[in-house]
Parts: structure tokens; C-alpha cells; sequence
């Protein structure tokens, strides 16, 4: 019993991991078609401030990981994404890989190929003990801080006017123009949003994993990615909810698969994926804007 | 108040708009008719830069609308009804009506005419807060037009606001039009229902294959012997 209440804590902060990089994607990519996977690069850099600012205290650490995220999501979409508006999407696809592939190579080139290791907080390196139950702080971290994010996230969509333009935008890009909406401001509210998201992806992944490396955004992206499909193309809400299926997924096969196995972990993954995409290839929550769009 | 000159529009390579000139006078209600695509539509999407003109050039107000963005030419004072409507289904009634009062920066007056607007279109109040994309064909039409309005063009283009409208409806639209052009609104309106767009306009303009083909005043227009076949195109 105690076991299974740790595989699920587990599944659920995995989940929330995902959930967190896959709205990031899922965001950009309902209001302009792109599927950015320079992305991971957002958090990378979010991590490499964490190593380089030092140890000025949690809150400053965290506002310059988040900035620093912010800051680059707002470059790349003025200086790549913006010249490409109106593109097509595997126009906009090549380039997400090119600013990615650019922004890694800097990173080697100014920081080195070789991992950095880290010591983020030691508090969230510590357990809860409930029971014969230990859950790492830095999960339930993880968990509250996804679902405060998911919750102002939805408030600023439902309740602000420029959440509704976003997502207005996310249906009919040309018709929120007509009503006077500012194309640019709205892609650059979105391009700071997933920012945000993927500078406390860093803080949180860095705490984890207590590394930093030129590629570490790579794979959360691609974990990201295959939610984001999972859940629905264009669909916020399935985005997250794909997030912690895969999450589940993840969890599952970690503590089932037999250790002889337990190397193929991602391939029995991406198959359980395969598998439920054959099923249901529109994803678990059809987008709206993407039906009638086709 | 609008002048086009010899605007030309391409697709690709196959143009649309062959150099057409046409005028627009404060406080004019100005039809543009003709058949399935002698241009109509592309001519409300270039003034509203959503086409881009190869050639010709207009003005507003004495300012060049061309290479101007949409959210741009809004803010001078122009709005477009567009063809087949497009309210934003996944968005509320009065989400939808929100977004028409972006470019307002006077708040109060804008919550003004929103209460206006409501009590021109009840529908759209009955249905407040429910989703857009539940509502029939001629109450999204109703919907278009109310958001339209709430930006307060000088300008309003209506394209094809008729389409799919049952008679009850059209009265409504055409009430309403005809009330915005007491309150100095000028139109310029595309319309299958010719006989309707000439009877409301003051002036028309018939286009075909992407040429001005005709125009007059109303009277002139429904004098024409060859109206029917210069709109049918035989």
C-alpha cells in the first residue's frame, strides 16, 4: 500500500513536469501553428543562470532563472519567429530545430559540452515523512507549484482581456486582427508565457537532476512534445491532461518493468503512446479551432 | 472618404483584381455586387489589409490603407463583417463582443455602446453567456455585425451579411444598416441580394471578372436594361 501511494506521488510529479513543458508548447503552438522545440533551449538556459548566478538566496535565484527564460522566449520570437508569420508550419518546425541547434552550440561554446553539477537547495533535497511513507519535498514542490501555475494560467485565459484574445487568436488568428487585436503583442504574451513556464521548468528539473548540460532541455521537450500529441494538438487542457498520462506511463513502467528491461523504459513508453494514438489518432481532447481549421 | 485607384490583386499568379477604381463618400451607403468571384471579397480584403494589392492604390481620409495591418486600419476607423460571419465559436457571446471593443481606449463609452448594442440585437443578450458557436446562422450574424460596431467605425464593410439569412433575419440586418446610416455611418456593402443591396444603397458599382463593369446611382442602376444579365454575368 505504501508503495503504490509512492509509485503514484511519483507518477503524479512526473506528470506535472510534463504538464508544465507541454503547455509551454502546447500554448505557442495553438496561437501560431508552431511546435517550438527550441523550447528545451528556454529551459536550458534557465538552468545555466541557476549555475552561474550563484547562491544569492531561492527568490532571486528563481526571478533570474524565470527572466532569463522570459528573456530568450521574447528574443527567438523577434528575431526567428516573427520574420516567419504566416509560414507554413514545417517552415516554422525547421526553424524551431535551427534557433535550438544554435542556442546548444552557443551554449557548448561558451560553457563547455562537459555536465555542471549543482546543489539547488538542500531544503527541497529533504523528505516528508508521513508514515512509512517519504515524499521528497521537492515533489510535492513540483506539484503545488504546477497546479498554482495551471490555475492562474486558466484565470488569466477565462478572465483577462488579453486571455481572451489569446485565445481567440488560438481559433481565428485572422479574424482577431480585424477586431483590432495586436498581432504581435499576443504572440509575445504567449512566447513570455511559455518563458515563464520554462524557467521554473528549469528551476524544478535542475533541483531534480542537480545537473546542467548544453542539452538538457532536449529530452523534457520531446517528453513534451509526444504530451502535447497525446492530449491534442491545440488543446490546452489536453496538453496537461497528456502530461500526466505520459507521467503515469513513465512511472508505471519504472517501478513494473523487471531491471533486465528497465534500459528500454522510453521504448515501452513511446509503444503505450503508439498504441493509444492508433486508437485515438485526434488525441485524447480535440481542439476546437484545429477542427473546423481543417 | 475612400478612394481605390486602378487596384489590382493577384493570387498567385492569377489575378483577381484587374485595376479597379472605385469611390466612397462620407455618409454614403455604396453596394458592390456582381457574381461569384468577379472580386467582390478581395476588394474588402485588400482594403482591410488582409490582401495584398499588386498595384492601384487606396486612401482614407487622405492616408494610404496599402501595407497598413489590420489591427492598424481598424484603429483609423474602418471595420469588416467578414464573409460566412466568423464569430469565434469557442468563445462566448461576450467574449465575442469584447474583442470588438480592443481598439477602445474610452472604457465607459464603450460599456455605452455595449448596452446599446444589446438592446439592438436581444438575442445576443439572452444568449450573454453562453457559447457563440451554439447560436443559428442569423444570430451570429447579428453577433458579427454588433462587434463590428462596437469599435465605432466611420467605415463599416459588410461582405455578403444576407448569406444564408431567412427573410425575418435580413429585415433585422437591413434595419439595422439602415439605422447606422442615420447615425452618419458609411457602408460599403457587398451583397448577393442584389435587388435589396441597390434598393438600401445610394450608389452601386457592378463587378465582373475583376473589372468595375458598371455603377450609378440607385435609380440609374435599376434602369439599367442589362442590370440582370451585367449581374448574372451572360
Amino acid at each position: 500500500m505504501a508503495l503504490l501511494l509512492q509509485h503514484v506521488i511519483d507518477a503524479i510529479t512526473y506528470g506535472s513536469q510534463y504538464a508544465l513543458y507541454a503547455l509551454g508548447i502546447a500554448l505557442i503552438f495553438g496561437i501560431m501553428g508552431l511546435i517550438n522545440f527550441a523550447h528545451g533551449e528556454l529551459i536550458m538556459v534557465g538552468a545555466f543562470t541557476i549555475v552561474l548566478i550563484g547562491h544569492p538566496g531561492w527568490p532571486l535565484v528563481i526571478l533570474a532563472t524565470v527572466g532569463i527564460s522570459v528573456v530568450f522566449a521574447l528574443a527567438m520570437q523577434r528575431v526567428a519567429f516573427r520574420p516567419l508569420r504566416g509560414a507554413q508550419p514545417p517552415t516554422l518546425l525547421i526553424a524551431s530545430f535551427a534557433v535550438s541547434y544554435l542556442l546548444q552550440n552557443l551554449a557548448i561554446l561558451i560553457e563547455g559540452s562537459a555536465p555542471r553539477g549543482t546543489n539547488v537547495s538542500t531544503w527541497l533535497a529533504a523528505s516528508f515523512e508521513v508514515g512509512s511513507v517519504s515524499i521528497p519535498r521537492l515533489d510535492v514542490v513540483t506539484v503545488a507549484v504546477t497546479a498554482v501555475l495551471l490555475v492562474a494560467l486558466g484565470l488569466f485565459l477565462q478572465r483577462t482581456r488579453m486571455g481572451v484574445q489569446m485565445r481567440a487568436a488560438a481559433e481565428d488568428f485572422r479574424i482577431v486582427r480585424i477586431l483590432g487585436v495586436r498581432a504581435n503583442t499576443v504572440i509575445a504574451t504567449a512566447f513570455a508565457i511559455s518563458g515563464l513556464l520554462a524557467g521554473i521548468g528549469a528551476y524544478l528539473l535542475v533541483a531534480q537532476t542537480g545537473e546542467v548540460s548544453y542539452d538538457m532541455g532536449s529530452n523534457p521537450v520531446l517528453y513534451a512534445f509526444v504530451a502535447t500529441v497525446l492530449g491534442g494538438m491545440g488543446s490546452l487542457r489536453g496538453a496537461v491532461l497528456g502530461g500526466y498520462v505520459f507521467g503515469a506511463i513513465f512511472e508505471t513502467l519504472q517501478a513494473e518493468l523487471p531491471s533486465s528491461l528497465a534500459g528500454y523504459r522510453d521504448a515501452f513508453a513511446f509503444g503505450a503512446v503508439i498504441v493509444m494514438l492508433l486508437a485515438r489518432p485526434q488525441g485524447l481532447i480535440v481542439a476546437r479551432s484545429v477542427v473546423t481549421r481543417v | 472618404m475612400l478612394r481605390i485607384e486602378g487596384l489590382r490583386v493577384n493570387y498567385g499568379r492569377v489575378p483577381a483584381l484587374h485595376g479597379i477604381s472605385l469611390h466612397v463618400e462620407a455618409g454614403e451607403a455604396v453596394a458592390l455586387i456582381g457574381p461569384n468571384g468577379a472580386g467582390k471579397t478581395t476588394t474588402l480584403s485588400a482594403i482591410f489589409g488582409l490582401a495584398v494589392p499588386a498595384g492601384g492604390s487606396i486612401v482614407f481620409e487622405g492616408e494610404s490603407l496599402v501595407g497598413t495591418s489590420p489591427e492598424r486600419i481598424l484603429r483609423k476607423g474602418l471595420a469588416l463583417v467578414p464573409e460566412g460571419r466568423h464569430i469565434l465559436g469557442t468563445l462566448t457571446v461576450a467574449e465575442n463582443l469584447l474583442l470588438g471593443t480592443t481598439a477602445r481606449r474610452d472604457r465607459a463609452a464603450a460599456a455605452a455602446d455595449l448596452q446599446q448594442v444589446l438592446a439592438r440585437f436581444p438575442v445576443l443578450e439572452a444568449y450573454y453567456r453562453t457559447s457563440a458557436g451554439n447560436l443559428s446562422g442569423g444570430e451570429q450574424q447579428q453577433l458579427a455585425i454588433a462587434r463590428a460596431l462596437l469599435s465605432r467605425p466611420r467605415l463599416l464593410l459588410l461582405d455578403e451579411p444576407s448569406l444564408g439569412l431567412a427573410p425575418v433575419v435580413l429585415d433585422i440586418v437591413f434595419d439595422t444598416l439602415e439605422e447606422l446610416r442615420k447615425e452618419g455611418v458609411t457602408i460599403l456593402l457587398v451583397e448577393q441580394a442584389v435587388a435589396r443591396a441597390v434598393e438600401f444603397a445610394d450608389r452601386a458599382y457592378i463587378l465582373r471578372s475583376g473589372r468595375v463593369a458598371g455603377s450609378g446611382t440607385r435609380d440609374e442602376i435599376q434602369r439599367m436594361e442589362d442590370f440582370e444579365t451585367s449581374y448574372l454575368g451572360v
